[in-house]
């Protein structure tokens, strides 16, 4: 190996091609290199165990919640019961998904590769959501094939409240995943991160739940109704499409998505 | 091409680099010299965007590292230290990627990736993923990379750092390569390959630069402390007198080795007295079988200033 290697070392050194244009790159916008950034992500994704884990056993519970709730005989025949055991089945799985993509960028050292190239910060942020974003539809294109059961069973099946549904999903996903990604900015062990994503998302799914139902005070259970992720879902899932909500969710993923790009800037300053 | 002015920078009580400066003209190859956690990886991390730092000034190509420093980043190709790699991709798919990323087009691309790819002799494995790599086949797709879009500056840190030693010559040969084409910094802690790859030296320790110039003007600083070493045989006190009495020999230590003298004689800067001796040995008889001149090593001199730095901050 080594020999062959200094035979062609040799030929290099006498045939050194001639310089190109200076500089051949002129560096990308924003939002090409954000693309570039999701696409490596999805790839990613699709090679890491971590994310066939995850799909694994959202379509596990989801179909067992499917087979146990929704087809059986004189229950609501809807997705709605569904898509309300995803949403909570999602507070546990998409953590799992978004755990490394910051984290290990900083564990690796990768984080001074990417960020020496003429990258900034909000392009490899928003980026790296839209990758785990694409990985997560694909998860919710695989429950599908429940639809078209229920569908079967259940011909009178309002379409409408099918489609606001899997928007909420979408918008949920979102919310979820940008706080993943804010947590994964925080530190460089994943499962750490994993750990920091589930509280924030417990405290605004389960937390304001409770304090919206036993808080002291008026405005107290009104903030928690307001922050509670599952009621803004249930919308959704119930076939309407507020603009609050659909407000709220993308508001609070830009929000999450920004503080992720102020905590990695911050970090790389230090 | 590098222009460095007063250069600090602290993480939080600690300095890590202390008011430094200088300069580095194009086509030109240097190296940062230091023992570890000196500051030079704190200096190239500033030098190539990844750092703020905390006052002070970088151009590179004339842009400032701070305001504009996209345009610096366009210009420098980057191996840190430790060279991370993604290990999930194959090795064309990472250079596309990085390829991508700096906005090249897909001809520009595949005319880079042939090139380093020729270069960096990655032609046996650019289908292969990263994970499955040895650490020197790794370490040139990180330089592969850092060529890619044939910048203007190249900056290394630790370039040879855990490869075997053919692994290294191989490395050290490609960097002398590339230097017809571009202006390089190359940190190291290991003065040898300072020595044998680049044309001028920055000695950093205790986040100072200690001393800088080209290899040779750092050999004559250090030429001053030069002494010989002689074996001669006869009478002691009248072989240290008789020496001692030469002009140009300010000191005479001797030690008795199996029958010979030993003597280390320390000499005037710049004289020397080597063929004064021989004479006088013939003249009186005396036998001599060793006479050298030591020449204070860079080892020595980088070791002496490093240890002075320790001190000097502790």
């Amino acid at each position: 190996m080594s020999a062959d290697i200094q035979v062609k070392a040799s030929e290099v050194a006498v045939a050194s091609p001639p310089r190109e244009a200076a500089s051949a790159g002129h560096g990308g916008g924003t939002l090409n290199a954000a693309a570039v950034i999701a696409q490596r992500e999805l790839c990613s994704l699709f090679y890491l165990p971590i994310a066939y884990v995850v799909g694994f056993i959202f379509l596990l519970l989801t179909g067992y919640y499917f087979v146990s709730e929704t087809l059986v005989p004189g229950n609501e025949a809807s997705m709605r019961v569904l898509f309300e055991r995803m949403a909570g089945v999602l507070v546990f799985a998409l953590p799992l998904l978004t755990m490394r993509s910051i984290a290990d960028e900083f564990s690796s050292g990768a984080i001074e590769t990417l960020m020496t190239a003429p990258v900034s910060d909000v392009s490899v942020v928003v980026g790296k959501f839209f990758g785990a974003l694409l990985f997560y539809g694909c998860l919710l294109v695989a429950t599908l094939p429940h639809l078209f059961l229920l569908g079967r069973y259940a011909p009178t099946m309002v379409g409408s409240t099918v489609f606001t549904g899997y928007v909420g999903m979408i918008l949920l996903g979102g919310l979820f995943l940008s706080i993943g990604i804010f947590a994964s900015s925080c530190t460089r062990h994943q499962l750490l991160a994993a750990v920091i994503a589930m509280a924030i998302l417990a405290v605004f799914t389960f937390v304001v739940d409770y304090g919206a139902e036993y808080g002291r005070q008026m405005w107290q259970r009104e903030v928690c109704a307001y922050l509670n992720v599952f009621g803004h879902f249930a919308d959704f899932s119930k076939g309407i499409l507020d603009s609050k909500s659909i407000i709220f969710f993308v508001s609070g993923s830009v929000f999450f998505l920004f503080l992720a790009t102020k905590v990695m800037e911050s970090r790389r300053w230090r | 091409m590098i222009e460095v002015k007063n250069l600090t920078k602290s993480y939080g009580p600690v300095l890590a680099v202390d008011n430094i400066s200088f300069k580095v003209e194009a086509g030109e190859i240097v190296g940062f010299l230091g023992p570890n956690g000196a500051g030079k990886s704190t200096t190239l991390r500033i030098l190539t965007c990844y750092q703020p730092a905390t006052r002070g000034t970088a151009r590179v190509a004339g842009f400032d590292v701070f305001t504009q420093s996209m345009e610096v980043r366009r210009r420098i190709g980057y191996l840190p230290e430790g060279n991370p790699l993604y290990p999930e991709m194959r090795v064309r798919e990472y250079l596309n990627f990085r390829g991508k990323l700096r906005g090249m087009d897909r001809s520009e691309r595949e005319a880079g990736i042939k090139r380093v790819s020729d270069r960096c002799w990655l032609g046996d494995f650019i289908d292969r993923p990263i994970g499955q790599l040895s650490k020197g086949m790794r370490q040139r797709v990180g330089l592969a990379d850092a060529l890619l879009h044939d910048p203007d500056v190249v900056v290394l840190d630790e370039p040879t750092v855990g490869l075997d030693p053919n692994q290294i010559r191989e490395t050290r040969r490609l960097i002398t390569d590339l230097a017809k084409r571009h202006t390089i910094i190359l940190s190291s802690h290991i003065l040898p390959e300072v020595e044998a790859v680049c044309e001028r030296m920055i000695i950093i320790a205790g986040g100072r630069i200690r001393a800088s110039g080209s290899i040779s003007q750092i050999r004559d600083r250090i030429k001053g402390a030069s002494r010989l070493i002689a074996e001669i045989r006869g009478p002691k006190q009248e072989i240290e007198s008789a020496i001692s009495s030469l002009n140009g020999v300010r000191r005479v230590e001797g030690r008795a080795v199996d029958g010979w003298n030993r003597l280390h004689i320390d000499g005037v800067e710049g004289q020397d007295v080597r063929e004064e001796i021989s004479s006088l040995c013939a003249r009186k008889n005396w036998g001599l079988r060793e006479l050298r001149l030591e020449v204070g090593s860079l080892e020595e001199f980088f070791t002496q200033i490093t240890a002075e730095a320790a001190t000097a901050t502790a």
